[in-house]
């Protein structure tokens, strides 16, 4: 039947379901429409510069202040999640106290959070008369309008990041293990090191990567926190925004571009980091 | 997860172990308790206090009057434009990708769900700026969409196509790994006894799909309706035009309107507050998890 024969056009193993044609038809239009297309023209208008110019503007003091920033602040940010989300993982799996499960949803906060919220909701208590930055200003630490400011805003979005992918992985340790290396003398600071760390490295790292990809281009919680002073308090994402409002559409297509290659090593990244997680699991099962 | 029991035991067994004393666990675990709590209440719980605690700090009628504000109403029904078209466009897409990706063997098929995903990796500034550069003034479209007077950037089409972008994965990724898991077996004994393609999916799939469904068709909506950075790029802030409720908040607070700002913060951390519990009660109801 002919019909058939294009249906199965592609399909390397024959299936009795219907749709393989048309759901992968749809699909990769839409893909295409929403998402490939325009990332291409994208990296067109910045191949359309000419390269003196295009590596003149991705490598402008002001540019090159932005990518210090933004990779400094969420370094440091993705680094304090490592340690607290872990903790706080940590905390999730192994002990019980009142308002556990309450914590334990609030933790996808940052996910469902609009980026505009937390942005003027961290400003407020970080504010010098805010909260929390009343007690901290006399200390001599300014976090509003500042780098640390934007750590914090970028440690809030990354933070669920961490903390679920820690969370399964600690529920993989085996205990009987622990309880063996305990019965055989082994200290807890060992047991920690030698069974618990090997065991969820790999989701730790997947964790840190994820938040920090996150971070490196959040826009709209850290520009209410950030100050926006340029070569000292603001991102890439924001010197974008900032070319196009000059109409410079080439040099915010050259920064975007720089950004993207970016999102593809993260991705990169993260992929090899889930291959490399589950080899490990399959060696120690 | 682990339920409370299994975590209670775990606790009483650590505090039980030999070699070390109760206290020393004890110790140990209340630190790390208050340590992690003191973490997520600076960072979560004290930001959200005081978007609720600015919002009614001058009184209840000052709330409720800054939702009298016109501007602040064209915000609301232009957020809530924007969910309505690309929440159920993103939906069906994300039903036909999944089916496409678990219910057939193809080649490049890795590389189809990394391309779905790619979205999540990319900026949202990034995401919108590529629909500036294809349909702004100077851009790819821009003089043909300009003589036909057909504006995309800067007014409803260009804000529905960012909000699109940016939450393009979402339905998609919550439905592949969970109908890769359930197999093909009933869909295929629902052919071979002679089921349609379309009977097949409403009778036999969606009901075995639906928490999941749900689960990424709210988490997709709060991203549709709370995005910022991809709007603000293709919106143009016209106030009262095109500026929808994340943008709305930025200019009222530009304007020290905090009242006003908060107000609307206060709205969408309701509707965030809202997509958890609905979420906590999928996963409760239903022991679905997300991977």
């Amino acid at each position: 039947m002919k019909f058939g024969a294009i249906k199965n056009l592609g399909q390397s193993e024959p299936s009795v379901i219907p749709g393989f044609g048309i759901t992968l038809g749809f699909t990769t239009f839409f893909l295409c429409a929403i998402v490939l297309i325009p990332l291409a023209a994208l990296v067109l208008k910045a191949a359309g510069m000419d390269w003196e110019r295009f590596v003149a503007v991705i490598t402008s003091p002001r540019a090159l202040a932005s990518y210090r920033l933004s990779f400094g602040a969420s370094l440091v940010a993705a680094t304090v999640n490592m340690v607290f989300g872990f903790a706080l993982a940590w905390t999730l799996v192994r002990y019980d106290f009142p308002g556990r499960k309450f914590v334990d949803a609030i933790i996808d906060m940052p996910f469902a959070l609009p980026t505009a919220v937390s942005g003027i909701a961290l400003t407020t208590v970080f504010a010098a008369n805010g909260w929390i930055g009343q007690y901290l200003e006399p200390q001599g630490i300014k976090v509003a309008y500042t780098w640390i400011g934007i750590t914090v805003a970028l440690t809030l979005i990354g933070m669920p990041f961490v903390v679920r992918t820690v969370q399964p992985a600690l529920q993989e340790v085996q205990r009987d293990l622990e309880d063996a290396a305990e019965t055989l003398g082994a200290g807890r600071f060992y047991v920690f090191r030698r069974i618990i760390v090997p065991t969820v490295l790999p989701a730790l790292l997947t964790g840190f990567t994820l938040a920090f990809a996150r971070a490196v281009g959040e826009y709209g919680s850290v520009i209410f926190i950030a100050g926006n002073m340029p070569m000292k308090t603001e991102i890439t994402p924001l010197l974008i925004v900032i070319r196009l409002e000059e109409f410079d559409y080439a040099g915010a297509a050259a920064l975007g571009c720089v950004m993207l290659a970016i999102s593809f090593v993260m991705l990169l990244a993260i992929n090899l980091l889930q291959v490399w997680g589950r080899k490990r699991m399959m060696v120690s099962r | 997860m682990a339920g409370p029991s299994s975590s209670a035991e775990a606790a009483a067994e650590l505090a039980s172990r030999p070699g070390h004393t109760n206290l020393q666990a004890t110790l140990v675990r209340w630190l790390l308790i208050t340590v992690s709590l003191t973490f997520l209440g600076a960072l979560l719980a004290a930001p959200l206090a005081a978007v609720f605690a600015t919002a009614i700090a001058k009184g209840w009628v000052a709330y409720f009057s800054a939702f009298g504000d016109p501007d602040t109403r064209a915000a609301i029904r232009l957020t809530l434009t924007t969910a309505a078209i690309v929440v159920p466009l993103n939906t069906v897409f994300g039903i036909t990708a999944a089916w496409c990706i678990s219910k057939f063997e193809f080649r490049g098929k890795s590389f189809l769900i990394t391309l779905i995903d790619l979205p999540l990796a990319v900026s949202p500034v990034v995401s919108g700026l590529v629909y500036v550069l294809l349909f702004g003034l100077n851009g790819w479209f821009g003089a043909w969409l300009q003589e036909h007077e057909i504006s995309i950037v800067y007014a409803l089409p260009g804000i529905v196509l960012a909000t699109m972008f940016v939450t393009f994965p979402y339905v998609a990724r919550e439905l592949i790994p969970l109908m890769q898991q359930l197999g093909n077996d009933e869909e295929e004994a629902a052919i071979t006894l002679g089921a349609g393609g379309w009977f097949t999916f409403f009778r036999v799939t969606l009901p075995r799909i639906r928490w999941g469904l749900v689960y990424g068709v709210i988490l997709c909506n709060a991203r549709a309706m709370g995005e910022f950075g991809a709007v603000s790029v293709v919106s143009g802030n016209i106030r009262g035009l095109t500026t929808t409720m994340p943008l709305h908040i930025e200019i009222l607070y530009n304007e020290y309107n905090f009242v006003g700002a908060f107000a609307v913060a206060s709205m969408l951390s309701l509707l965030a507050v809202v997509t958890l519990i609905i979420k906590t009660l999928v996963e409760r109801s239903t022991g679905y998890r997300r991977r």
